[in-house]
């Protein structure tokens, strides 16, 4: 059924895929990519009552956080803002971002960075991000979410580290 | 076997006195009254076309920053885009998969389908896209294709969605009704192998479609008319996704029954392999359930679940890698009996003048970059650097925009004439439309998926966007996506144009009307029957589905229902 050059080619094709796999699993493994898991669940409407959501904001890391963590920025999304809109950060620490929303399915995205993930009416979304250089980054909603979803976006400043 | 004989009567008004040269289609039995919805389920393809390629030219432009959506009384750039992606999306490619695989499923078995369920499945094709059109239009459904809940819509759009499923299962039913009879005629022989890919076609949607009709049905219908309160908006994601990448292969696969069993003819070349032919149709059913590649993002879903439907994506590798060598093979033996030579040269052998062949040639090599760039997207975390940017239509409009759009069109150049018996109007200008599309697209996708590289969000009316002045890099994109996009627009037209002549054309074609069938060069064998137990594929297919969807339910329940419907436009 299979022809001689076929067979070459379908090899060849699954060294090509075998390659492809093996190039991601080794990148995943040295931990320079990872997606969002599970994170925790919340009511869309109790958001602005519950903590860590009532008081969003940014904060630095506790001594038990350390291990994880240098600083936390809590975010609320709401159509068709941020809260808070715009943040500061230092360059070079590690920057855990939790954030959630109070009505329909926004995006997470901080372009040129790692930042890309959902935020879904129930769930709470975490991800890990460092800033190795200094300046200002957007942060853009970049699932449909209303009329002025073109209009939802964010600052994240980055700090110079101390010297 | 090829009909020599005239046919009945088909698509004949009047009877006359039989003369030789009559118009006729190659389908013993069928008569006139059978080729009447496969016509209009045809014809509202073309609709959906039409109305796509209209919105199209409207987010083209607005990338231009021209914006004429309040001119041409639409109220929102998103509402544009909800009818654009319905129309084409679902619309364009659901009916014209309706008309194609029931003609080439008539062909492939000799016999006319059931023209009751034909009629039903093309009136609900037609209700259901009244429907959601009315929603839409009405401003009460701004919800785009994906229909994420909590944006809530009228329960109108979601009814017409369905009613348009419903018209392909329809079709499926008819297809196993006709199987069934052709099997009690022809005990102990194998499914003619166009037959049994166009089935297959229509197996595997009905599979990936439970997904979509669990959705619509269980919760978000009842939730729109207020029956229930809340729904959970991650889990009807997950159930929409379970359909919405399968979906892909159903705009594909009626374009593989194409490319697999009639292009090698018009190019004068054989199918390689029935077997393996067959083996990629039922591969197709088998990766049904991938689904959360397109949730890799998401915060609901386990990292388990992610896992293992990435890999079993990167299985779709091997079914296309199949299918570029049998095409090759074809093109390359059709060419060289042409007289071509060479490694490379022999292409240009190719019955190019042809617009039938030229617009499928094209699509199929944007189907090379198209699937490439999928590769990226399914990539696990390479993901992230493309997903919901930009970069997504970039590379779906070289998919479903190009790969399944344009051979629609050049398919349509011999459909429409087969199915009218009318003459194909303006053959050079279909030829030259072709062409166009595909210098359009190359440059349409190329702008967008720098910008989706450059961290331009897709689904967004970006020369509106306050964030827009702060990245004046995406001003080149913009400007390729936007005469890239009328480049296609004008293609649209001058295809509508070619179409339109010919349906009124008054001259008309002679003779019988030949669904070109290639030969096979090898197979079918006896000793391959498992291959046409389409029970046993469907069977294993569901329990794949249910494995893997199992494993993620096991991780995700219970529920958590807590959104109420919300409009925000």
């Amino acid at each position: 059924m299979i022809e001689r050059y076929e067979k070459i080619f379908m090899k060849l094709a699954a060294v090509f895929l075998f390659g492809a796999v093996a190039a991601l699993v080794v990148s995943i493994a040295g931990g320079h990519a990872s997606l969002p898991e599970p994170a925790g669940r919340i009511e869309p409407e109790q958001v602005r009552d519950t903590a860590p959501f009532d008081q969003p904001g940014v904060r630095e890391a506790t001594a038990d956080e350390k291990d994880e963590f240098d600083y936390k920025v809590t975010m609320v999304a709401q159509a068709w803002q941020w809260d808070p809109p715009a943040v500061e950060v230092p360059q070079g620490k590690r920057v855990r971002f939790e954030v959630t929303t109070v009505d329909v399915i926004h995006g997470f995205y901080i372009p040129n960075t790692q930042a890309n993930a959902m935020i879904i009416p129930g769930q709470i979304t975490e991800l890990d991000l460092t800033f190795d250089e200094s300046g200002q980054h957007s942060l853009i909603c970049h699932e449909y979410c209303g009329i002025q979803h073109h209009n939802m976006g964010g600052k994240i400043n980055v700090t110079p580290a101390e010297k | 076997m090829t009909v020599t004989e005239p046919a009945p009567q088909a698509g004949i008004d009047e009877p006359a006195t039989p003369q030789p040269s009559r118009w006729g289609v190659d389908i013993p039995g069928l008569e006139g009254a059978d080729l009447r919805p496969i016509k209009w389920q045809l014809y509202l393809s073309l609709v959906g076309l039409f109305l796509g390629a209209l919105m199209g030219i409207l987010q083209a432009l607005e990338r231009l920053d021209v914006n004429l959506y309040e001119n041409v009384g639409l109220n929102t750039y998103y509402e544009g885009l909800t009818l654009h992606g319905v129309a084409m999306a679902l619309v364009f490619t659901f009916t014209f998969a309706n008309a194609f695989c029931s003609i080439t499923t008539m062909r492939g078995l000799e016999r006319p389908l059931n023209r009751a369920i034909s009629n039903a499945s093309m009136y609900c094709a037609w209700l259901g896209v009244a429907l959601a059109a009315w929603a839409i239009l009405a401003n009460k459904a701004t919800v785009l294709f994906t229909f994420y809940a909590p944006l809530q819509a009228t329960p109108a759009f979601y009814i017409g969605a369905v009613l348009l499923v419903i018209s392909t299962w329809l079709v499926l039913a008819n297809m196993l009704l006709t199987l069934r009879g052709w099997r009690a005629d022809n005990p102990g022989e194998r499914v003619p192998l166009l037959a049994f890919v166009s089935i297959m076609t229509y197996l595997m949607w009905f599979v990936a479609s439970l997904g979509i009709a669990i959705e619509a049905l269980a919760f978000i219908i009842p939730w729109s008319f207020g029956w229930t309160t809340t729904v959970d908006p991650q889990f009807t994601r997950t159930l929409f996704w379970f359909t919405g990448h399968p979906i892909v292969y159903f705009w594909l696969l009626p374009i593989y029954v194409s490319w697999y069993m009639m292009l090698p003819k018009w190019v004068g070349g054989k199918l390689y392999s029935d077997g393996l032919t067959r083996i990629v149709f039922i591969s197709f059913l088998l990766l049904v359930p991938v689904g959360v590649h397109h949730q890799f993002t998401d915060p609901g879903i386990p990292l388990s679940s992610k896992t293992i439907q990435w890999l079993l994506t990167f299985g779709i590798f091997f079914p296309s890698v199949v299918t570029a060598f049998t095409l090759f093979a074809a093109l390359e033996q059709g060419a060289k009996k042409n007289g071509g030579t060479g490694y490379v040269a022999w292409i240009r052998k190719l019955p190019w003048g042809n617009p039938v062949v030229s617009g499928q040639l094209l699509a199929g090599i944007a189907f090379m970059l198209g699937g490439a760039s999928g590769l990226i997207n399914a990539s696990y975390t390479v993901n992230i650097v493309v997903h919901n940017t930009a970069f997504i239509p970039g590379h779906f409009h070289l998919t479903v925009g190009t790969a399944v759009a344009l051979s629609i069109m050049a398919i349509s150049y011999w459909f429409v004439p087969y199915l009218t018996g009318k003459q194909l109007w303006g053959r050079k200008l279909a030829v030259a439309q072709t062409w166009l599309w595909l210098g359009g697209v190359f440059t349409f996708s190329r702008g967008l998926m720098q910008n989706g590289v450059e961290g331009q969000p897709r689904r967004t009316a970006v020369n509106s966007a306050i964030y827009s002045v702060d990245h004046p890099e995406w001003g080149i994109g913009n400007a390729m996506a936007g005469i890239g996009g009328t480049v296609m627009f004008i293609s649209a037209c001058i295809f509508f144009l070619v179409i339109i002549k010919t349906i009124y054309n008054s001259k008309r074609v002679e003779g019988t009307q030949i669904v070109p069938i290639t030969e096979v060069e090898h197979g079918p064998h006896l000793n391959h029957f498992l291959l046409d137990r389409i029970g046993v594929w469907v069977g294993v297919a569901a329990v794949l589905c249910i494995v893997v969807y199992g494993e993620l339910m096991l991780h995700y329940l219970p529920l958590q229902s807590v959104s109420k419907g919300i409009r925000l436009w």
